[in-house]
């Protein structure tokens, strides 16, 4: 069947657009074992690096021995901060505006901090060569405790910047203070909360946890002394950035620098930041001429490489008799151990932890930040979540149900009442965010519904009553969560990663036969970008998604952008490629109406083709425009088919949803079972519902690890205790359960397809979801709140401490 | 996680295997499964500069059932275990404890010699083998010894095998009374923070004519329940002999406060656990 023959939804099929549960066309290659991941690369004379690293919290490094390490067979050097310090490169900025050591100059403040970078033959003669490194250390008392960091007695971790009084963020009142951030309007919120007729109150932690993806970080480097140029591979969430801050840092300039981000196995926040890794590479090749191998097994990449969260968030929450809220209060100390390594916007250090007022129609509101200094590792990355989103609303949907125990009201029905409505939209928050859609009444309801949340209660009723008569130890739990996030960063008038502005970008090259190559800025680390993109532009510019090719990472060839993470690749690069794909659909048209003989305005665009208006035989394919525009000579007109878009978004997005889930306590062993989980998502368009199905699911497998056991726990000491996949929890297929996934569409206004964004919304809303179900089981028996992770000694301790062993 | 330096050996048979642990020395190590000794070697934790691989020993793999008795070659894996046919009318409870240790890769790999042999109080069949009154085949280069489970663990990584000696054979009784091995762990792939193996015989006239208890990583050496097994076969079963039981039990158990919990909620989890699984070999007896 020829393709005029066919109908015009056959055509729109033929494409494989938007909507379209399009295979994964990267997976061909991800099953059968060939993916190309940075240790994966193999390059003649290449050597290897490995870390020398501290086992003290907190030390003074009084000498460094590397001769025995030295005298070894196939060892290259031992670089330490005394070799770096002549290039500069001993210290390295921080994404957040501090500085981090590359290597321990004097002292070391964390357990695993990068002492000495060993480069040796292979990998195994450089993990010897570390053991035989010696290093003196003085032992310093340790600081694990932020609310403990301004005691008088408090050791001073930064001795480098103790007497700075202004840090990035503003005035630093002590040593071990990094800054305080503010928003909204205190006074008026304080006064609500004075006046109020109901106020309630909880300390929420979220702990600390870590993005653990599967594959670690990692990065090669080259550096060609003939050429002048540094090839750069590495496990990069935005290679431009890497590419910026190597020349900014090695004086290299920066068209001789190339960063390549090849397949990357998971990133969730962790490969966003640089690493003393990164930096000793590039260093070791320069030095030798090779090219130097650094890839971190799995405890370093738990112990040193950028953990997530660590919050401990102070709520107060103001509402009439009713239970309409009035005011929300919160302060939150931030642990951002030795270096503050956060990944967030310059301008936000707590990132958009003001999204905290959630769903709700909160009038006023407060929000305070304190950075604090610890020793342990730095970070505080977003866990596939955009900036401290994930934080805020566990913090509001937490604060929610505390509110609710306190009004003795149905958590369901004070939400209904508190949600900002449908006609609201765009809706001006009180901590400054304008929340550009939503209609979230519609969604609640659905999910409801879906559950059948009324039978569910009288359930939990019935089986408390059970449970007191002495026929259970069961007791069940219903975890309602309504989450707003705000992704897709952003504005480039707020948002900027070391000056440089948020936008994204797509340049679009159509090849002479009709098919088509797209680079992005962005870079994908399992997300699909490969099969999505090409989407987006198949609806575009009428060219099927399987002749278009993807291609993402590669800093010689991509057009600059600032990466991904902060779900902000659909908002702001797959905004970048449909207008860009619109630029050629324009250049399209022109070719069509010259080839048609009519003017411009005559044609009009039909899923694949130009048609004349009116009469509908006369049309010409994209196909047929693309190889018109290499082949013919058109008046007025450049040859070729391209197009470039770099996108600066007007307004974040704000996807939504509604989970609950249902689960069965074991009082007396404290084990969970998850029953029933939920899962509505409203991130607008959906360009792939199989694509978000599988976010959606990977997202709340990694939300029930951190709300049910994953953590990285320090002890006194400032030793790490979950270094290892022994202790920290990653799910398998045994412990996640089915999910049930749902949707609403509330399309995005500003972006130009309408979409808003979904990996990290399950992250962020199934935390709240799992956890509630835990603290709401325990409600009939006077219990208000217990901080995450629910593990079982913890869950068992809860029904410990409410008597419920006796 | 990159372990040090090491000759590999693959010898065919016992022999050979035990005149190169003898030739080595100290610095040389049995490998069987590799899935307790390649962690710790990657941790550096284990340095041996030898492995003596005994994959290659044909005898070392086999599980006999003979009058009455039953033996299994220590080379023989979990997966092994799993599968025998003979093994689950012989012995259902080595199946139910093998189903519960780490996960389906490991047990393709991970050994019952392996296992026993390690001394970790984190395996699970060291108890098993207590509660199923075992004895462990160890053979050296001057001849062969026979060492009961419930001797052969002195404390954690300690056993009763001389390092020159490779355990051979697991030998025990046939069991086809009630059963049950209950163990609670926070994921696939962890050790027990509390785990029981029971086996309950109810005698023609419905007492209780056999009974034999142990327990796994709650002290450092897996524990075997001498007092509460005897109890339970002089006073029958019933709720007032159970209570007493797993009391009895709880007395002589020493957790220790770790990433799974402290002290406090281990034992009570011990003590739900071991109730578990008397009741359900009880319901099986
Ligand atoms: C992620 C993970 C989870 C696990 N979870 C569990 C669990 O839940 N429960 C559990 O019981 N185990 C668990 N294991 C351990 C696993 O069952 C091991 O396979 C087992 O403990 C050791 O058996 P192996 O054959 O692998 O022995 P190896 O690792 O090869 O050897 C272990 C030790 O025994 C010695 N040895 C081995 N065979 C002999 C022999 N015939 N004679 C003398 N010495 C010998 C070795 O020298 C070594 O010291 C887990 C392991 C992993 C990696």
């Amino acid at each position: 069947m020829s393709v005029e023959a066919k109908t015009l939804e056959e055509r729109q099929a033929a494409l494989k657009g938007l909507g379209t549960s399009r295979k994964r066309v990267e997976d061909a290659r991800f099953t059968q074992g060939k993916g190309n991941y940075v240790d994966d690369l193999k390059m003649p004379d290449m050597l290897f690096g490995d870390f020398v690293r501290s086992q003290h919290a907190h030390a003074y490094v009084k000498s460094i021995d590397t001769t025995e390490a030295m005298a070894l067979p196939g060892v290259i050097a031992v670089l330490t901060a005394a070799d770096l310090e002549p290039l500069n490169l001993h210290w390295m900025p921080t994404l957040a505006g501090d500085k981090q050591m590359v290597l321990a100059d004097g002292k070391v403040l964390f357990q695993g901090q990068e002492v000495a970078f060993v480069i040796a033959e292979d990998r195994y003669i450089a993990a010897d060569a570390v053991d035989l490194v010696k290093v003196e250390y003085e032992e310093l008392p340790v600081l694990v405790d932020p609310f403990k960091a301004e005691l008088p007695d408090a050791p001073i971790l930064r001795e480098d910047i103790a007497d700075q009084k202004e840090g990035a963020h503003g005035p630093r009142r002590h040593p071990n203070h990094i800054f305080t951030w503010e928003q909204g309007d205190k006074a008026a919120t304080e006064s609500i909360l004075e006046s109020a007729a109901v106020v309630a109150e909880e300390t929420v932690y979220y702990h600390r946890t870590h993005p653990c993806p599967l594959e670690t970080c990692g990065a090669v480097a080259s550096m060609d002394k003939v050429n002048g140029k540094l090839t750069l591979w590495g496990t990069f969430q935005a290679p431009h950035v890497v590419r910026t801050v190597a020349s900014m840092l090695s004086g290299i300039a920066e068209h001789n620098i190339r960063v390549v981000s090849p397949d990357i196995g998971g990133g969730f926040g962790n490969k966003v930041g640089v690493y003393p890794g990164y930096i000793c590479a590039i260093v070791a090749s320069i030095v030798t001429g090779k090219p130097v191998k650094w890839v971190e097994d799995r405890m370093e990449n738990l112990t040193s490489t950028a953990f997530a969260r660590d919050y401990w968030m102070q709520g107060k929450i103001a509402a009439t008799a009713e239970g309409k809220i009035t005011g929300l209060w919160c302060h939150t100390t931030a642990d951002h151990g030795a270096f503050d390594a956060c990944a967030d916007p310059t301008k936000y250090p707590a990132g958009f932890m003001s999204i905290c007022t959630g769903s709700y129609d909160i009038p006023t509101a407060y929000l305070a930040v304190d950075g604090i200094y610890t020793n342990k590792a730095p970070g505080g990355v977003a866990y596939r979540c955009s900036f401290r989103v994930t934080e805020a609303a566990y913090f509001i949907e937490r604060m929610i149900e505390v509110l609710a125990i306190k009004l003795d009201m149905d958590a369901a029905e004070l939400r209904r009442i508190n949600f900002i409505k449908k006609e609201q939209f765009p809706y001006q928050s009180a901590l400054g965010w304008e929340y550009d859609s939503g209609d979230y009444h519609t969604a609640w309801d659905k999910a409801l519904k879906a559950v059948d949340y009324p039978a569910l209660r009288e359930e939990q009723a019935a089986r408390v009553e059970e449970f007191k008569a002495g026929k259970t130890r069961k007791l069940m739990g219903i975890g309602l969560s309504h989450f707003t996030e705000i992704v897709g960063a952003g504005p480039v008038k707020n948002c900027d990663i070391l000056g440089m502005g948020m936008f994204d970008s797509c340049e679009i090259r159509i090849h002479p036969t009709g098919s088509a190559i797209a680079r992005l800025g962005t870079i994908s680390q399992g997300q699909g970008h490969a099969t999505t993109f090409a989407q987006i532009l198949a609806s575009e510019i009428g060219i099927s998604a399987d002749d278009i090719t993807i291609e993402e990472g590669d800093t010689d060839t991509a057009p600059y952008g600032l990466g991904t993470y902060g779900s902000r690749s659909t908002p702001v690069a797959g905004a970048a490629t449909a207008m860009a794909g619109r630029k050629i659909r324009a250049k399209a048209q022109m070719i069509a109406a010259y080839m048609l003989e009519v003017h411009d305005n005559d044609v009009e665009w039909e899923v694949d083709r130009f048609v004349v208006k009116g009469a509908p035989e006369r049309f010409k394919t994209m196909k047929e425009i693309a190889f018109a525009s290499y082949t013919q000579a058109i008046p007025g007109i450049e040859p070729g088919l391209e197009a470039v878009s770099y996108y600066d978004p007007p307004n974040m997005t704000y996807p939504f949803g509604a989970y609950i889930a249902v689960m069965d306590i074991d009082v007396d062993t404290g084990v969970t079972e998850i029953r029933q989980f939920y899962a509505l998502d409203d991130c607008g368009t959906r360009i792939n519902p199989m694509i978000i199905e599988g976010q959606v699911h990977g997202g709340l497998t990694e939300a029930l690890a951190i709300a049910l056991g994953q953590e990285i726990a320090y002890d006194e000491l400032g030793n790490v205790k979950t270094g290892s996949l022994m202790d920290f929890f990653i799910p398998t297929s045994w412990e996640t359960p089915n999910y049930v996934t749902d949707f609403t569409e509330t399309p995005s206004p500003h972006h130009p397809i309408g979409a808003k964004g979904v990996g990290e919304s399950p992250n962020v809303g199934g935390v709240p979801a799992f956890s509630n179900a835990i603290n709401d089981a325990f409600r009939a028996f006077g219990s208000t709140h217990t901080n995450m992770p629910h593990d079982h000694w913890r869950i068992w301790k809860t029904a410990n401490d409410l008597g419920l062993h006796a | 996680m990159i372990p040090g330096r090491f000759d590999y050996h693959q010898p065919d048979s016992l022999t050979a295997a035990l005149t190169l642990l003898n030739d080595l020395g100290d610095d040389a190590r049995v490998i069987a499964g590799g899935h307790s000794l390649i962690p710790m070697m990657k941790l550096r934790l284990a340095m041996p500069e030898h492995l003596v691989d005994l994959k290659a020993i044909s005898d070392l793999k086999h599980i006999t059932v003979k009058d009455g008795s039953i033996s299994i070659g220590a080379m023989t894996t979990q997966a092994e275990l799993i599968g025998s046919a003979e093994l689950a009318l012989s012995a259902p409870i080595v199946k139910e404890t093998a189903l519960q240790i780490a996960d389906p890769q490991i047990r393709y790999q991970g050994t019952i010699g392996g296992n026993v042999a390690n001394g970790d109080p984190g395996n699970d069949m060291p108890a098993l083998m207590q509660c199923l009154d075992a004895e462990f085949q160890l053979s050296g280069l001057d001849g062969q010894r026979t060492v009961k489970a419930r001797e052969f663990y002195e404390a954690a990584y300690f056993t009763a095998r001389d390092d020159l000696e490779i355990l051979t054979e697991i030998v025990f009784p046939v069991c086809t009374g009630g059963y049950a091995y209950e163990k609670q762990k926070r994921k696939i792939g962890d050790y027990a923070t509390a785990a029981a193996a029971v086996l309950l015989t109810r005698g023609a006239d419905g007492s209780c004519s056999h009974a034999s208890i142990a327990l796994t990583n709650l002290a450092d050496t897996p524990i075997y329940c001498e007092d509460a097994s005897k109890a339970l076969m002089n006073s029958g079963i019933d709720d007032a002999s159970i209570a007493a039981a797993v009391k009895s039990c709880l007395e002589i158990i020493d957790p220790v406060d770790d990433n799974r919990g402290p002290a406090a909620f281990k034992k009570h989890a011990a003590g739900i656990v071991l109730k578990r699984a008397i009741d359900n070999a009880w319901s099986r007896a």
